[in-house]
């Protein structure tokens, strides 16, 4: 009986190790073989194997040789306005309209709440076809402020409703002692309500980052020229350019994009996945 | 005749029932606002209404889309006339029943401190709301708009106008042979995609995170970190590595893994049932962290006592994760899966970034692989057929508003969020 429970927490042991060496191989490889193809001679991937015979780093210097289709530089710096604007304008405008929502019972409030609610149902997808006949009459294009501007109401309904139903679960105790203390509603949003909503800000502020950087129906929409480009257009172009797609040089341009996002993202996963579960279980 | 009738009658200027309720600096207010609403957008209102109606008479003087745009603004600058008026006939009439009832009316300081302290939410949320009417709704109601009309590459301007139509274009998508039956086939691959995605990418979440939480697995950190990692990178990324990884001629998947085991080369790109599964398979190597990550969470919050009372009572490993674990954590992250299935109905990135929706089918506009989403990006990005992609929009978001609405009556979140 006792050796029968063993032998089964071993084989129990057995399998899910075995499972997990599986699922390791499996995300790593592909990552592997990208730094693999990146240090690879050559544009094509035909001969690439994962330690290249001969290592070269031409790839990454291409990426900054500032030719007219590839300006890699010109796109990171792109897409990190881009995402950092987003960021910042889906905050401070998802933040005040979630306390607005939270503390106050004003007309319209339900009105407005039943409009979030379905406009976070309708996918942003739906302004695509006014966005390209207009972009194509009024000239829109190129404009990285009407881009952000298009990323920060497409985040709004969503994230208001995540902050808000967090800013529901701050005991409103706090506000009124410090109203009775004489504080203003502004005062007591920016010294009670943001510190002690920051799980849920980090939440909005990360959605606000990665949100443009996993766009690319707007964007490819929008920019057309490839100085305007963001990240995710250059390096698409960059793999089905009819021309000269070249794997081995995207390659190089996708690890010095992913490796200083998955850092940030492993360092500050703790923080979003408390947010994330809590903004969950409460709608 | 009582004050708050003659008040309300007199409010249809607006400013003059409140004069004639004495409350001078009101009236004035009411009466300017309306006058600066009427100088200001009177023209652009009747310009934008008419626009809007007949969309255009005369070419080339006349181009429909613009007279649509700004008919679609004239509407919604018409909404906030209305509530403004709305607001100035209720407060007529309320003060009229004050005065009705011999009450005092609030003084001017009164009704001053009254606006500041309730336009405290208005002033703070109004910016919010302002970005979202020009970059969300009105958008949203041009496309819609759109469905309604036969814009199109031969209706569109400066040489021809456009005009309404009515649900032709809808009763086209099911009467139109070609139409209806790429719309079947599109409709239905979205439906198993949506499906098998998922629910392969919600298992293999689950699975894991119960794996690693076991008691006696080693180097917890290490794997939950690693596993992790899909997510971490940014999903544009992995997509385009992964359309290398599948190419069917300098792919290594199929020149290093399969040839390894003596399997011929797959046609992952070209050949659609192959694509197919290429998305299902990069879909669910995709998606599974995020569920991992809250599986994880909602695991280490589960109470160690359920689990001892159950192995005091001769549970298995299995039983136990059956009746306890399962049960919790489905209820705990019902509204996180069911978000899931509605980002994969609409998850353009992976279908077009790893092979543009193709193969491509003769005789069709959509490819094998495409989605509802992306054939509408089709449509309208490369074959100029708006009426059709705008049509094909307002039932992509019927379907998703239902699915929607059904998780908040479920979830009840809706009953504690209103």
């Amino acid at each position: 009986m006792l050796k029968d429970t063993k032998r089964r927490k071993l084989l129990r042991l057995f399998i899910s190790y075995s499972i997990l060496t599986l699922m390791v191989i499996i995300i790593i490889y592909p990552l592997l073989w990208t730094v693999g193809a990146s240090f690879n001679p050559g544009n094509s991937l035909i001969s690439t194997s994962i330690i290249p015979e001969n290592p070269t780093v031409a790839h990454y210097k291409e990426l900054f040789a500032g030719s007219e289709s590839l300006q890699y530089g010109q796109w990171y710096l792109n897409s990190l306005k881009i995402s950092v604007f987003t960021m910042i304008g889906a905050v401070v405008s998802v933040s005040f309209t979630a306390y607005a929502f939270s503390r106050f019972r004003f007309k319209g409030r339900k009105n407005a709440l039943t409009l979030f609610l379905l406009l976070q149902m309708i996918p942003q997808f739906s302004a695509l076809i006014a966005l390209f006949v207009l972009a194509q009459i009024l000239g829109m294009m190129n404009s990285h402020w009407l881009l952000i501007l298009l990323y920060i109401g497409g985040l709004i309904p969503m994230n208001t409703y995540l902050m808000k139903g967090y800013m529901d679960s701050i005991s409103i105790d706090l506000d009124e002692s410090a109203k009775i203390d004489g504080a203003s509603n502004t005062r007591i949003f920016w010294q009670i309500i943001m510190p002690l909503s920051k799980p849920m800000i980090a939440v909005v502020a990360m959605n606000g980052f990665t949100g443009p950087l996993g766009d690319f129906v707007l964007s490819s929409v929008i920019l057309r020229t490839p100085e305007y480009y963001t990240l995710p257009i250059g390096l698409f172009n960059l793999v089905n350019d009819v021309m000269g797609a070249s794997y081995t040089t995207f390659a190089a341009g996708a690890i010095l994009i992913s490796i200083p996002v998955a850092i940030i993202f492993v360092l500050l996963q703790k923080n979003f996945v408390s947010g994330l579960t809590a903004g969950g279980t409460k709608g | 005749m009582q004050h708050r009738k003659i008040a309300l009658l007199l409010s249809i200027i607006p400013g003059m029932g409140q004069l004639y309720n004495r409350q001078w600096v009101k009236g004035l207010l009411f009466l300017s606002i309306g006058g600066a609403f009427f100088a200001v957008f009177g023209d652009m209102l009747n310009m934008g209404f008419w626009g809007l109606f007949t969309l255009g008479t005369e070419v080339p003087r006349d181009n429909s889309v613009f007279l649509l745009a700004e008919g679609i603004i004239a509407v919604i600058v018409t909404c906030f006339g209305l509530a403004v008026y709305y607001l100035n006939l209720r407060d007529a009439y309320k003060n009229g029943r004050l005065r009705d009832e011999n009450r005092k009316l609030s003084t001017l300081k009164d009704q001053y401190h009254n606006v500041v302290s309730q336009g405290y939410p208005y002033v703070v949320s109004g910016p919010s709301l302002f970005i979202l009417i020009f970059a969300v709704i009105f958008p949203i109601l041009f496309s819609f708009a759109l469905a309604f009309t036969n814009y199109d590459l031969y209706h569109s301007p400066p040489a021809n106008l456009a005009d309404w139509v009515g649900l032709e274009t809808f009763s086209k998508i099911f009467t139109v042979d070609i139409w209806r039956s790429t719309f079947f086939d599109v409709l239905g691959w979205t439906v198993v995609w949506t499906l098998v995605a998922t629910s392969l990418q919600v298992t293999l979440g689950i699975l894991l995170a119960t794996i690693v939480n076991q008691k006696e697995i080693r180097f917890k950190r290490f794997y939950r970190t690693v596993l992790v990692l899909p997510w971490a990178v940014p999903g544009f990324v992995t997509i385009l590595i992964f359309a290398g990884l599948f190419n069917d001629s300098f792919g290594a998947i199929n020149n290093d893994i399969l040839a390894a085991f003596g399997i011929d080369a797959i046609p992952w790109l070209t050949d659609s049932n192959w694509s197919r599964l290429a998305l299902i398979l990069m879909q669910g190597w995709l998606g599974f962290p995020y569920i991992f990550l809250v599986t994880t969470g909602v695991l280490q919050s589960i109470p160690e006592d359920l689990y001892e009372a159950a192995t005091i009572d001769g549970a298995s490993v299995f039983s136990k994760f059956k009746h306890i674990t399962m049960p919790m954590i489905l209820l705990a992250m019902a509204p996180i899966i069911i978000t899931q299935f509605t980002f994969n109905f609409n998850n353009f990135n992976i279908i077009y970034l790893f092979n543009g929706g193709g193969p491509a089918e003769p005789g069709s506009t959509a490819g094998g692989t495409d989605i509802l989403v992306s054939w509408i990006y089709k449509l309208t990005l490369q074959s100029s057929q708006y009426s059709l992609a705008a049509a094909l929009t307002i039932l992509l978001s019927v379907f998703v508003i239902a699915i929607a609405l059904w998780q908040f009556r479920r979830t009840n979140s809706f009953k504690e969020g209103a």
